[in-house]
Parts: C-alpha cells; sequence; structure tokens
C-alpha cells in the first residue's frame, strides 16, 4: 500500500511507484530525526552525561562504530558514517511494513542502487590501497588462468547482495498479501506473529546481514 | 485434450510449473542453514561464553548460504508476476 503518483512532463506520462514515494517518506523521516539530533547536540552541555533521546542516539552511533571496527579494523573506522546512515535507512525501509506501507527495499531498484554504491566504495577501497597497478594484479591472485573467475565473482557480489534483500522482503510482502486475501476477517486474528517475524525479525536481520557484508566486503579491500 | 485451452491460458500455466519447479532450489538452502545452525549449536554447548560472536557467525554463514535460495525465488516470482513468456508469445503475433 502507499501513495502512487503519475504526472505528466514534456509530453509523457509518468507514474512513479508507491514503493518510491515510501523511500522518500523514510528519507524524510531520518532526515528529521537528524534534525533533531543536531539541535539537541548543539544545546546540550558537554560536560554533563546525555540523557534521553540524545543518550539513544549515542548508544546506537557507539555500538556501530564498534561493530564497523570490529570487522574492519582501526583503519576502517571513517567508514561508520556510511555504514550506519546505510542501516538506519534499510531499518526504517524494512520495518514500514509494519504500519502498512509497501516496504521500499521490495522494489529491486532500491536494493540494486545500494549494493552498487557499495560495490563502488569497494572498489575504490581497492584502487586506493593497492594503488591502480596492484589493483588490477590482484584479479590474477594466485594464477593468472584465474583471472576471469575471479573477475566474475567481483561481479557476483552486487548482485547476490541486492537479490538477497530484495527476495527476502518482497517474499514476505507477498505472503502477507495472499494471507490478508484468504483469511478475510478473521486476518487481524492470526497475522500479527507473521508480522513479528517477516517484517520485524527478517526486517532488522537482513538490515544487519547488509551492513556486515558491506563491512567485510570493504574491510577486505583495506590495508590492515 | 488440449482442445478449449487457449494459448494463453497454456502459457500461464507452465509458467506456474516453471515457478514451482524453481522453488525446488529451496532444498539446498534449507539443508545448508540447517548444517550451519546444526553446528552452531554444537559449538554454544562446547563455549557457552561465545555465544554471541558463533550466532553472529552462524546468521552470516545463513545469509550467504541462502543466496541460492533467493535466487530460484526471484526466478519464481518472474514466472509468475512478470510473465516474460506470455510477453514474448504476444511479441510473436501468432
Amino acid at each position: 500500500m502507499g501513495l502512487e503518483i503519475s504526472f505528466s512532463m514534456f509530453g509523457n506520462d509518468y507514474l512513479v511507484p508507491d514503493t518510491v514515494v515510501n523511500v522518500w517518506l523514510v528519507v524524510a523521516v531520518l532526515l528529521i530525526l537528524g534534525y533533531i539530533t543536531k539541535r539537541k547536540i548543539e544545546s546540550a552541555d558537554v560536560n554533563e552525561a546525555p540523557t534521553g533521546f540524545l543518550n539513544v542516539m549515542e548508544t546506537v552511533v557507539e555500538s556501530v562504530e564498534d561493530l564497523v571496527v570490529q570487522n574492519m579494523g582501526e583503519s576502517g573506522r571513517g567508514f561508520t558514517p556510511y555504514i550506519l546512515s546505510l542501516m538506519a535507512f534499510l531499518l526504517l525501509a524494512n520495518l514500514s511494513g509494519l504500519v502498512g506501507l509497501t516496504p521500499p527495499t521490495s522494489d529491486y531498484s532500491v536494493t540494486l542502487t545500494l549494493a552498487l554504491i557499495t560495490f563502488a566504495l569497494v572498489q575504490i577501497v581497492g584502487v586506493k590501497t593497492s594503488g591502480l597497478g596492484g589493483y588490477i594484479k590482484g584479479f590474477g591472485e594466485p594464477m593468472v588462468l584465474l583471472t576471469p573467475l575471479n573477475i566474475i565473482g567481483e561481479l557476483a557480489n552486487p548482485v547476490s547482495l541486492s537479490f538477497r534483500l530484495f527476495g527476502n522482503i518482497l517474499s514476505g510482502a507477498i505472503i502477507m498479501t495472499l494471507l490478508y486475501q484468504a483469511l478475510g476477517f478473521i486476518a487481524p486474528i492470526i497475522t500479527p506473529f507473521l508480522h513479528a517475524y517477516f517484517d520485524l525479525f527478517s526486517g532488522v536481520l537482513q538490515t544487519f546481514i547488509f551492513g556486515m557484508l558491506t563491512m567485510i566486503f570493504i574491510g577486505g579491500n583495506l590495508e590492515d | 485434450m488440449l482442445e478449449g485451452i487457449t494459448s494463453e491460458a497454456f502459457i500461464l500455466g507452465c509458467s506456474a510449473i516453471g515457478a514451482g519447479l524453481a522453488m525446488i532450489a529451496g532444498i539446498g538452502a534449507g539443508i545448508g542453514q540447517g548444517n550451519a545452525a546444526g553446528e552452531a549449536a554444537s559449538a554454544v554447548a562446547r563455549q557457552p561464553e561465545a555465544q554471541a560472536d558463533i550466532t553472529r557467525t552462524m546468521l552470516l554463514g545463513q545469509a550467504v548460504a541462502e543466496t541460492t535460495g533467493i535466487y530460484g525465488l526471484v526466478i519464481a516470482i518472474i514466472l509468475l508476476f512478470v510473465r516474460p513468456l506470455l510477453t514474448a508469445y504476444m511479441e510473436l503475433g501468432l
């Protein structure tokens, strides 16, 4: 469910699907959250321990930073903002099924975009770490004959990363839709448990896995 | 036997059968995930203090093992909802 927007521009008709509208909703919520945090930080007293909302935010940032350092080493600390924003977006996007919206991540364009961002980042980090020559040479390891396999293996990463998230969330959304259609008026009695599994458990788990795999891929190309 | 069945209905039926066959891929992913969970359970029994690390590693490994099952699911979903075969038949213009 959600809002679909259709408009015409330059003589063409465009239809914006509800998943894309929900992406904007998620981004708007995150922006508002970030703005509130910024306002609270500016007005907070440096010498006192943070309380309430600010305390929660600090815990979130610190736990993600710990996870990043644990998986990528000290040199990966600078990637915390990327990982945190990725995971925050994915968490809200996956959980938006709970309020009756179509999860944005059940649209392949969203997950492919995220996977391609990670893929580009991994390649850039690889070039930065070992230089362009070393980066190209890395594909010839351990034998020159295996170069095509290495390239295919590298290209398969964004595909599997995006399909994993897309398939999990979409299958959950489809099963829930089928159940609501099949059960009719007794649906509200049975579906809450399944919402807990498909939206809550699966959504949080896939968020964690996407973040972990991103960290592992980037960390593999970082120097120790 | 096939009299009275339009070509479109035949293609839709075959697409549904293909989607069902594609989901056989779930067997492999299920066995793999079960193996990982069993190994993790025995690892926790041996070293209960490492439970957090073991759980994290297990979930990550299961997510990777799940990939092939997800590929099958995506094929099934495409066959059922995008119906590429029906579109291809329509474009033939027979």
